[in-house]
């Protein structure tokens, strides 16, 4: 499933124009997006939440070379599935 | 942010829509998004990054109560794995560096 197969399912499920889905779907995804880059978590009941976590420097290797490098400290997204997202997955049902 | 909080921001910058309609709509994405991989299906939303599932390979636990070994079976869990362009958003620094 694309962004573009997102789109066309609100438009069927909620009747707006396809350009008012598209709209949506590129803000709501923009949105979180911004508000994570300024370091702030987004909980959506029922889907899950993302969070940003600062993860310190560490060794790392170049697995190829074998060469040790300095894995300089870095701030990562992680999303946690809500209970139900992760029941739902399980028993492979809808919604 | 809460659910609430997220509405309230994107009804805002979408225009002509009511909260109601927002929300109906934030709603119809998310369990878009659930149902497809219930189904065993990935989700990609460029930019942002991919939904798909991870397995949890099988194990053996203890039931904490009883003291019984039993055999956790392989488990399928939602797993999100952030796209290019936010990660490098995020992190604040240019790409390639």
């Amino acid at each position: 499933m694309t962004k573009a197969d997102l789109v066309n399912h609100i438009y069927e499920k909620v009747g707006l124009s396809k350009k008012e889905a598209s709209d949506m779907v590129e803000v709501l995804f923009e949105t979180i997006k911004e508000s994570l880059s300024q370091g702030g978590s987004i909980k959506l009941s029922g889907f899950g939440t993302f969070s940003v976590r600062n993860k310190g420097s560490r060794r790392g290797r170049n697995p190829k070379t074998g060469v040790e490098i300095e894995i300089e400290p870095r701030r990562v997204v992680t999303f946690k599935p809500s209970v139900q997202f992760k029941t739902q997955v399980e028993s492979g049902g809808d919604s | 942010m809460t659910r609430s909080e997220l509405i309230g921001i994107v009804t805002e910058k979408v225009g002509g829509l009511t909260r109601r309609d927002t929300e109906k709509i934030v709603k119809a994405i998310l369990d878009g998004i659930k149902d497809a991989l219930a189904r065993g299906e990935k989700v990609e939303i460029r930019g942002f990054g991919n939904f798909r599932l991870r397995e949890r390979r099988s194990r053996r636990a203890r039931n904490p109560k009883t003291g019984t070994t039993v055999e956790v079976p392989i488990k399928k869990v939602p797993f999100f794995k952030v796209g290019k362009e936010m990660k490098e958003m995020v992190d604040g620094k240019t790409p390639g560096l």
